[in-house]
């Protein structure tokens, strides 16, 4: 009896990504929700710059890597020239919230009908541990060696709250990644993003927090711990944005 | 076929549109505010795509995205706007992604003005972002033109997976004139792309970057780009020549700046002085081979060369001539342009300066 099967939507290639960070998970969600929804013939992903910078390799579908934050323009740019396709963005925190804050911003309020998900592990990964625009106060950083200072630093920011100030978005959630329980109710919430998009709803995001061990200098286990205790009080879990329930409300 | 009336900026987007161009994404800035306006009740109509961008920058890689889905895409700026654009050009190059970008020049450096200027020729002719790269850069010196280069542009990106450049001074952009429209092209008639990323699975899949991480694979990507530019230079250099078979003062220069440097030869013959005009149509890949001819000619004293800029074609006019004529130099810039009577004052002047010599 076969109990288990790996995602077509993966390809068969080793992952560079640290052990213990969730980032692997998070691919493997978006991958399986894409493949259980039946859009992995028509998808086109966009790979960010930061740690899941060669998401190409493993996204087993038509990608384009984008330049550092501009993911969004450029799904746009397909989205709206191939509008029956499924295109996904994936972006780290630093990409998302800081250099590419305007594309991200601008998308959400045009209403762009693509699937975004928002890796958030509080820190810039790939280019070795500087202070991200979602680094908690107080978490020390490379460039914030004694920990975020608001007087020196300011606060991070919270973008499921952001964009939830705009009247386009369709769908916006936050999850995370610190068990198996969040796991599953993270895919839950892709699968659900990905199918508003296949639907043709608007604009899906999805933000996921992810453990960064290396760069938070934790155990893996630590890490998952940190996140759930300490990610969560800044970045609280939910739905943010759910116009399917506004409009099931509209019918009742 | 008859002939109607267009704006520079209108013709600019007529060739786009009837040689498939259905995205179009752009931000404002004068003067090229006319383009977008124009995309913006057109595009729809044709059943394209149309976006204002929220910046340049997000322009471009509107742009990315949609030529790298296999559609014909354009974005439009001018000088300021340009120069952000420039990561992203430096992307779609490395990428092999067909695009064309339009360039109304307007004076420089910083926010400058809003007049007539060529001060991005550098940019535009050089890479003008960051790496080694080029565009296929065309240079229209009238209304005619900006339509026609704006509809090669488009072909000549597709065949060479190169991006395209229109790079057209302000003047065109507002200038008016009797254009022939070209019929517009069916899209079936547009060769398909194999390797655009419109949606494939598995094996099939397609994958567009600019990152290659390895130098042992970087390097092989970018002496294959250096080979294409090299059959560019090859295949698609143009220019006009203006009277040169006799003359002994050649006036030299591109876009608009050209049709007053034909006017000052013509004002210069009629004054005895056997004057000639040589235009670069492509400023990338520049026409060499064309200006070694007419520098080899023994009728030829000197070359003058006359810009809106500080002197930045010139520099492709003298390794051209490489020396066999002298070289010389005139310029306006913060967005004046030279008068007729001001281009013969000066070629009078270097005509009798190389005689004395």
């Amino acid at each position: 009896m076969k109990v288990f099967e790996k995602t077509k939507m993966l390809t068969d290639v080793h992952m560079h990504y640290c052990p213990g960070c969730t980032h692997g998970i998070v691919h493997r969600i978006v991958a399986e929700s894409i493949e259980e929804l039946g859009l992995e013939q028509k998808c086109i992903g966009i790979a960010p710059v930061g740690c899941a910078v060669f998401a190409y390799n493993y996204f087993n579908c038509d990608m384009q890597e984008a330049a550092h934050g501009r993911a969004p323009a450029v799904a746009t740019g397909i989205k709206r020239c191939l509008p029956d396709r499924t295109v996904f963005v994936y972006q780290g925190d630093g990409d998302l919230a800081s250099i590419g804050m305007a594309e991200t911003v601008h998308a959400a309020a045009r209403g762009e009908k693509f699937t975004v998900i928002f890796i958030n592990n509080s820190i810039y990964g790939m280019t070795g541990g500087q202070m991200a625009p979602t680094t908690l106060v107080g978490q020390k950083a490379t460039t914030c060696q004694s920990g975020r200072d608001p007087a020196v630093n300011g606060y991070p920011i919270r973008m499921c709250e952001l964009l939830a100030t705009l009247d386009a978005p369709y769908y916006i959630e936050r999850v995370s990644t610190q068990d198996v329980k969040h796991v599953l109710a993270a895919k839950k919430a892709i699968k659900k993003a990905l199918k508003f998009q296949s639907e043709g709803r608007g604009y899906t995001f999805i933000e996921v927090l992810v453990s960064c061990p290396t760069n938070w200098h934790m155990k893996p286990v630590d890490a998952l711990h940190f996140m759930a205790e300490e990610c969560t009080k800044t970045f609280p879990l939910g739905v943010y944005r759910d116009k399917s329930a506004e409009e099931g409300k509209e019918h009742a | 076929m008859s002939k109607i009336l267009l704006h520079g900026t209108e013709a600019i987007c007529e060739g786009a549109l009837r040689n498939g161009c259905r995205a179009f994404f752009g931000y404002p800035i004068t003067p090229q505010n006319e383009v977008p306006e124009y995309m913006s009740v057109k595009m729809p109509q044709l059943g394209g795509v149309f976006v204002q961008a929220e910046s340049e920058v997000a322009a471009i890689n509107m742009v990315y995205g949609a030529a790298g889905a296999g559609v014909r895409a354009m974005t439009s700026s001018s000088s300021p706007g340009v120069s952000l654009k420039q990561e992203g050009i430096s992307y779609v190059a490395c990428a092999r992604i067909p695009c064309v970008i339009v360039n109304v020049m307007r004076a420089g450096p910083g926010l400058g003005g809003i007049q007539p200027a060529q001060g991005d020729y550098f940019q535009a002719t050089k890479g003008g972002g960051h790496g080694d790269y080029h565009l296929i850069v065309l240079a229209p010196s009238s209304v005619q033109e900006a339509c026609d280069f704006t509809y090669k542009a488009f072909d000549l990106s597709d065949k060479y997976r190169v991006p395209a450049m229109i790079l057209a001074d302000g003047m065109i952009g507002q200038l008016m004139e009797p254009v022939e429209l070209p019929p517009m092209r069916s899209l079936s008639d547009i060769p398909k792309k194999e390797w655009a990323t419109d949606g494939r699975f598995g094996e099939k899949r397609r994958i567009l970057n600019s990152l290659l991480i390895e130098p042992d694979v970087l390097e092989p990507h970018v002496n294959e780009l250096a080979a294409t530019y090299e059959e560019i230079k090859r295949n698609e250099a143009r220019c006009e020549r203006y009277k040169t078979e006799d003359a002994e003062i050649v006036l030299t220069a591109y876009g608009t700046v050209a049709r007053i440097c034909k006017s000052a030869a013509d004002k210069l013959r009629e004054q005895g002085v056997k004057a000639g005009c040589i235009r670069p149509v492509t400023v990338f890949p520049f026409p060499e081979e064309a200006y070694a001819a007419v520098a080899a000619q023994p009728s030829v004293k000197a070359f003058l060369d006359v810009e809106l800029s500080l002197g930045q074609m010139v520099e492709d006019v003298r390794l051209a001539v490489a020396g066999k004529k002298p070289v010389r130099f005139y310029g306006r810039t913060g967005g004046n342009v030279p008068s007729e009577e001001e281009i013969v004052q000066q070629a009078l002047r270097v005509l009798a300066e190389e005689k004395r010599i």
